[in-house]
């Protein structure tokens, strides 16, 4: 067993003067993994996205524990070391409009990040921003650099930030609930690419999302939060055999599926909830 | 055979295409509906699901003649309000409502819930016990008389959700359009919202259309569901049928494209059925 790319290790953050948000978190994702973070909304779960990333809110603070990452602690790492160490970290996020600069070409954006991280020339840039954009499966990729952001359907958008994200080679990515915004049909197409690429480059997947379908389906492993605690640690198969946790069960009780007669849902008792 | 008490036949939508829009110019019109038939019966429950751009919406929309059809006929309990001017619709606005996705947008952020709530009655003329009525309204969608004084920034999205609901039921409706009113909450939130709309049918035998474009959540509150693509409807049935057995292309391809809760190694394994997107 190799060493694993990113070791959590009693992540505690709160609130400055305020609520804790997350507590004793620990969760390990190796190259190659996807560990996907479930839960419902404020549980939590974008937010340990935010702290590997160091983009957290300014009013929230880290209190304890360690983030490894490539076998260096990022808690509380100095602006520029933890810029360095950023390099090989990457986020899709959950809306991809917001994500672009709605005044500049596909192309700049693309390259700018890959001429700041890889120090490639204009042209070098251009031409990896053309084969990353081949690589996501975007027909008539020279024509797509050339368009503004709104000029592209949502499904496009999320391509072209697969394809951002991975154009550096990062060692792990973040992807906040990458599919939420999309169609079912454009979803199964994402989730599908996302899979492909993260293989192709051994890159290790922490996978924010509510939908347990989404985790069954791309998932290696799953940390379940409630109220910024995990609840429940498993790989997939194991959590789709046998939900050991009252709450994850819930949740599981709560989901409506289009292939049982219409029976009715659980809400989640409120003591849970 | 219960009596339609929602109909619409040879439903055709033109919308201007904004896309298309020249200066100084009027946008020229897109067809959204090509000739659409679709009824709802008394006390009936009928999903519409398809994905952005289908048409579900304008149809929705066109029923409660919040869009003037630009062909064909739309019928509300045997009245004729094809193309009924606003004076007299009035009269029936509260007797079909509507819930929104978006209760943060649909709801005024200076108002209180009560006042929200309030407005229709208000707004229908009527002026004998407001606020029981509305406290009833609130009651009956969930909400304790406690949050009639509250802001909707100080509420939950689930909250919110059921002062849209709360407002939408008010008047006492026989039609309730929802639009994709669960699809930003979370699935604890949502079973309790969907809960909620079992129960108001089963007392008060509203009619519902509920577009969505999460098939599973339309299995849950429907009896009878139809698929619409490219401003058509490619299949409708009973959701018995529907789901166990569906037929059109189109239908197979989204049903195949909902994940659910299951392992299953091989669903985002390339298939040919959907080689184009």
């Amino acid at each position: 067993m190799t060493a694993p790319v990113l070791a959590i290790e009693h992540l505690s953050a709160a609130i400055t003067r305020g609520p804790a948000l997350l507590h004793d978190i620990s969760l390990t994702v190796a190259a190659g993994e996807v560990h996907g973070l479930v839960g419902t909304s404020g549980a939590g779960k974008s937010m340990i996205g935010r702290c590997v990333l160091g983009i957290l809110p300014e009013s929230v603070r880290i209190t304890s524990g360690r983030i490894a990452f490539a076998n260096k602690n990022l808690v509380g790492l100095s602006e520029r070391a933890r810029r360095d160490a950023g390099a090989a970290l990457a986020l899709i996020p959950q809306d991809p409009l917001p994500a672009l600069n709605p005044s500049r070409r596909i192309a700049a954006q693309m390259t700018d990040v890959m001429r700041l991280r890889l120090g490639l020339s204009h042209a070098d840039a251009d031409a990896r921003a053309l084969a990353m954009l081949e690589e996501v499966h975007i027909r008539d990729a020279a024509n797509v650099l050339r368009r503004y952001p709104h000029e592209l359907s949502g499904g496009m958008r999320q391509r072209v930030l697969i394809a951002t994200a991975f154009a550096c080679e990062p060692r792990l990515i973040v992807a906040d609930e990458p599919t939420t915004a999309l169609d079912v049909t454009v979803q199964k197409q994402i989730l599908r690419l996302i899979r492909e690429l993260q293989r192709r480059h051994g890159t290790a997947l922490l996978f924010v999302t509510h939908d347990f379908g989404v985790v069954a389906k791309i998932c290696d492993s799953v940390s379940v939060l409630n109220a910024g605690r995990i609840v429940e640690q498993a790989a997939v198969a194991a959590l789709f055999a046998q939900p050991k946790h009252p709450y994850t069960q819930a949740l599981f009780a709560a989901t409506p599926r289009y292939d049982r007669p219409g029976e009715a849902l659980r809400p989640l008792p409120v003591d849970l909830a | 055979m219960m009596p339609d008490l929602v109909r619409a036949e040879g439903l055709r939508v033109s919308l201007p295409d904004i896309a298309r829009k020249r200066p100084f110019r009027r946008p020229p019109l897109i067809d959204i509906l090509h000739g659409v038939d679709f009824r709802i019966a008394r006390g009936e429950a009928v999903g519409i699901v398809g994905e952005s751009g289908s048409g579900k919406s304008t149809l929705g929309r066109a029923l409660l003649r919040l869009i003037e059809p630009a062909d064909g006929q739309i019928s509300f309990d045997g009245q004729d309000i094809t193309h009924a001017p606003e004076s007299a619709l009035r009269p029936l606005r509260a007797r079909m409502t509507m819930i929104f996705q978006n209760p943060l947008a649909a709801l005024n952020p200076r108002r209180t819930v009560a006042a929200s709530v309030a407005a229709p009655l208000i707004a229908r003329g009527e002026t004998g016990d407001l606020r029981g009525k509305t406290l009833r309204a609130l009651d009956r969608a969930g909400l304790p008389a406690r949050f009639a004084g509250r802001y909707p920034h100080q509420l939950s999205g689930g909250q919110r959700q059921r002062v849209g609901i709360a407002r939408a039921i008010v008047t006492e409706p026989d039609f309730i359009l929802a639009d994709e009113i669960v699809s930003g909450l979370d699935v604890t939130t949502q079973a309790q919202v969907l809960d909620l709309l079992r129960e108001l049918r089963r007392e008060t035998g509203l009619s519902l259309a509920f577009i969505a474009h999460d098939l599973s959540v339309v299995r849950v509150l429907c009896e009878r569901v139809v698929v619409m693509h490219g401003g058509r409807i490619v299949e409708e049935g009973a959701c018995v049928d529907l789901f166990a057995n569906p037929i059109h292309p189109y239908t197979r391809r989204l049903l195949a494209a909902i994940p659910l809760p299951e392992l299953d190694p091989h669903w985002l394994d390339p298939d040919m059925e959907e080689s184009t997107a």
